[in-house]
């Protein structure tokens, strides 16, 4: 068996809701320190990919594969615990605790167990300084004693990427960071998942084609389920399927 | 909730502390003949504080509302009763470990099986394995049945061969009370700013999350729901020994309720708020009482109020007029 | 075991119950299509039983009294719905749990103030008040029997208005997916007060009817909820088909633990609960 050029792939993932397949039979292999973006239209079954990718939803068939190891029955925790750090399309952070606070907590996930219990978690100087570190690489330094739920949408956003950094993670998966952002919001996340797509291997899904275009370098088009194309970013915006199936009607629709 | 109250808040706290400590100084002075009653009545309330502070790690903290908890403050009553030998004072360092044990024990097992479900899952399970527990007791010969049992001679602390303290005496018992209220308050407060704390903490308020950043939730719930357990079986084995006498009933899910009652009212997820709660609740009700026997009446009215009027306690309105700190801008 | 005496004990499981089912049936409809736990719904249950007790007393009929008693449960139960559970339905579980065990209180305590504290027995109707023989020792009473007629006539009337009438289509929406009796274009207000009314009738009729088989006392309908709350739960919140199978699961349960094991009997129930969730957590049906 020869080994697999990918750090992360899957196998024919598949996931069935009842009679609906959302996610069908899709094989797509990333490469370590590759800025990898999936694109598709509404209902393409990008979100339950990413789901079944981070452990999230249990897979109907198929597999999933990270160092060589299948990880496609492992539970969510487990994933994020090998490396796989994940961010969510609806802003998910702990609304009453303060920035710092949710990135120490995300932090904390790098101790061998969270089951210390005398020991103030403040008195952790690595993982304080891991939280640091993802905010200030973040752009939220500043925010750091602020309570999250009292913060902006866009700098929840932000506190979001922050958090999967905190947990110092080997791949990121970045489930529509820019969605519901505005303009100026969006110039900064851009600038932000560019620096980081030079120093992670990245999964993003996102709608937004000229922030895709100018972060990712590799391209897969999913359509209904299925994977449509997968090739570097010239050859999908050069590739006539995509352009019917998505890129030439897509485009009007946003 | 980093953990750390604003400045006058603690003030006010240390106050009342003070007010507490010193009842049997004050007490006899201003009560003169009923003083005695009511040094009892405040151990009472004590020993229901550390319940409802219990309760609070679960419902306050980790979003477990527990219709059952009283189980457990039973089970720790009925432990002193079984332990304790029936004509000689058990060894409060021998059967307080033992009895603690034995409740965490039964609590990881009903913990495990009721952390399985969620929402209103595990209000019901908690509430049906609390029945359980009540029953268990009730139709068991283990330990009077229906009629309860009796704690002929209460437990002493003992060391080297002498008695250091009697929980017969009604004023060393009251400080005993005072002590554990303080250290299970710290105790828990500690626990709470710990990783193990801060990642229940987080589990409250989004679980999903918690999950997706590599932790475990079922884990850390069935170790708050043990501790919480144990907890309250601690309580339940102070007012075993307060009343040396234990009777089903402190299982039932009245008990259970009244708890939940004076976590919400208190103010759920401030460790203090519950005690202020127990303290606020069971005063009405004595007050009530001496008013009219159907003070049962006058009770669930109050309760329906605080639902619909004080959705965060009386510790929601102390944190509020003291300035919360941390939120509102930096 | 001697069939005959078999024979009674399954007799006397289908018989508590179908008494249980009337009950939980209401409880696990107002969370399904309500949304609310309502700890108060044992409350009705024990209403009943006192309405029962009063009118039989008052018109010295059992049958009347029962007929008379079912409009007022409901009546009391749109009422309660109306003026306080309203206020529920965006608060979480935690607020309804509060608010519906204050309700308990008021209730306990209102009738005591109104009947006393004392157990209260009702008599046997006289045309009901005789036996089956089954052999020279064993008779079964004809009322229980009876009890059992009615409640399943009720269980299968339920069943046909759920599956055939447009009440029991909304029912239906409400209980598989909440935010659709919204957006059917149903009067939410009017589902919600009928589910919560009719459930509150069943449960006071349950009450009613049981009166001549148990004694009459504050706080009867506490142990009855906490079964109620057992069969919800091993049925699957909201389902009627799931209250059904667990009510009959936690009658027989219970009677036959009373034969086998006297000393556990109310164990044998919280045995069969924990077994159901550590197989299955949400439930049978859910």
């Amino acid at each position: 068996m020869s080994v697999s050029p990918f750090l992360f792939e899957t196998k024919e993932l598949t996931k069935a809701f009842g009679g609906l397949i959302a996610v069908n039979q899709v094989s797509i292999g990333f490469k370590e320190r590759e800025a990898h973006a999936i694109i598709g239209p509404n209902g393409a079954g990008k979100s339950t990919f990413v789901n079944l990718l981070t452990g999230h939803l249990p897979a109907s068939g198929g597999h999933v594969m990270f160092r060589g190891a299948d990880i496609t029955r492992l539970p969510a925790h487990k994933v994020a615990r090998l490396g796989i750090g994940r961010s969510y399309q609806k802003t998910n952070v702990f609304p009453t605790f303060t920035c710092f606070e949710n990135c120490r907590l995300a932090a904390q996930s790098r101790l061998s167990t969270s089951m210390r219990f005398l020991r103030p978690a403040a008195a952790y100087r690595d993982i304080s300084a891991m939280a640091s570190e993802a905010l200030e690489r973040a752009g939220l330094a500043a925010k750091a004693g602020r309570v999250a739920g009292t913060m902006s949408y866009g700098e929840q956003r932000q506190l979001e990427i922050a958090m999967v950094l905190a947990t110092a993670p080997q791949v990121l998966v970045l489930d529509e960071p820019l969605a519901g952002m505005g303009k100026e919001e969006s110039e900064g996340m851009v600038r932000l998942l560019q620096d980081l797509a030079r120093a992670y291997t990245l999964i993003l899904i996102e709608h937004d084609m000229d922030a895709v275009f100018a972060i990712a370098r590799v391209l897969s088009v999913m359509v209904n389920g299925t994977l449509l194309e997968s090739g570097p970013l010239e050859q999908i915006r050069a590739s006539k399927a995509v352009q019917d199936a998505y890129l030439g009607d897509g485009a009007e629709a946003y | 909730m980093t953990g750390g109250l604003p400045k006058r808040l603690t003030l006010i706290l240390l106050v009342l502390l003070a007010a507490l400590a010193l009842f049997p100084v004050w007490g006899p002075l201003a009560f003169a003949a009923k003083y005695a009653f009511l040094l009892q009545k405040l151990t009472g309330i004590m020993i229901l504080a550390i319940l409802a502070m219990s309760l609070d790690l679960l419902v306050g903290i980790a979003g477990l509302v527990s219709l059952g908890h009283a189980a457990f403050f039973g089970l720790g009553g009925y432990m002193l009763a079984i332990l304790s030998p029936q004509y000689e004072a058990a060894n409060l360092w021998v059967v307080l470990p033992a009895t603690m044990a034995a409740v965490a024990a039964v609590s990881a097992v009903v913990g495990f099986l009721a952390i399985r479900t969620a929402g209103i899952y595990f209000i019901m399970v908690t509430l049906a394995f609390g029945q359980m527990g009540y029953y268990f007791f009730n139709d068991s010969k283990l330990a009077g049945g229906s009629d309860g049992a009796y704690i002929y001679v209460k437990p002493v602390v003992e060391a080297f061969g002498t008695t250091l303290v009697n929980l017969d005496s009604k004023q060393s018992f009251f400080f005993v009370v005072l002590g554990a209220l303080v250290a299970v308050y710290l105790l828990l407060r500690v626990v709470l700013a710990s990783p193990f704390g801060r990642v229940l903490a987080a589990i409250g308020v989004n679980e999903g999350r918690v999950r997706g950043l590599g932790f475990d939730p079922m884990a850390y719930k069935l170790v708050a729901f043990t501790i919480a357990g144990a907890l309250a079986g601690l309580a339940g084995f102070l007012a075993a020994s307060q009343y040396g006498f234990v009777s089903p009933a402190m299982l039932g899910w009245h008990q259970s309720g009244h708890v939940l009652v004076m976590v919400i009212l208190g103010g759920m997820g401030t460790l203090f708020g519950p005690i202020l709660g127990a303290f606020i609740l069971e005063l009405a009700h004595f007050g009530l009482e001496a008013v009219t026997e159907h003070w049962l009446l006058p009770m669930g009215v109050l309760v329906i109020a605080i639902v619909l009027a004080l959705p965060k306690g009386v510790a929601g309105l102390l944190l509020q007029w003291c300035g919360k700190k941390g939120e509102g801008g930096q | 075991m001697d069939f005959w005496f078999f024979l009674i004990q399954v007799l006397n499981g289908v018989q508590y119950g179908l008494l249980l089912f009337l009950v939980a049936s209401g409880l696990t409809l107002i969370f399904g299509i309500m949304g609310i736990i309502n700890l108060a719904h044992g409350a009705f249950y024990m209403l009943g039983a006192y309405l029962a007790y009063w009118l039989a007393r008052t018109t010295g009929s059992l049958v009347a009294a029962v007929l008379l008693s079912l409009p007022i449960s409901a009546a009391i139960g749109y009422v309660i719905e109306a003026l306080l559970v309203r206020t529920l339905y965006r608060r979480d579980h935690l607020d309804q749990v509060l608010l519906t065990y204050g309700l308990i209180l008021i209730f306990n305590e209102a009738t005591r103030m109104a009947w006393g504290a004392d157990v209260h027995g009702v008599p046997v109707p006289e045309a009901l008040n005789w036996s089956i023989k089954l052999t020279d020792t064993l008779s079964y009473p004809v009322y229980r029997l009876m009890l059992s007629g009615v409640c399943a006539v009720l269980a299968i009337g339920m069943y046909l208005v759920i599956a055939r009438t447009r009440f029991g289509m909304w029912v239906r929406a409400g209980a598989s997916n909440r935010d659709m009796v919204a957006a059917l274009g149903i009067d939410v207000k009017l589902l919600f007060g009928l589910v919560f009314a009719i459930g509150a009738a069943l449960a006071g009729l349950a009450g009613a009817i049981s009166t001549p088989i148990t004694s009459v006392a504050p706080g009867m309908g506490d142990s009855v909820l906490i079964l109620c709350f057992v069969v919800v739960v091993i049925g699957g919140v909201g389902s009627i088909k799931g209250a059904f199978l667990g009510a009959m699961l936690i009658g027989l349960a219970d009677t036959f633990g009373k034969v086998f094991v006297p000393d556990f009997a109310s164990f044998t129930v919280y045995g069969v609960m924990a077994a159901v969730l550590l197989w299955k957590p949400r439930g049978l049906f859910s």
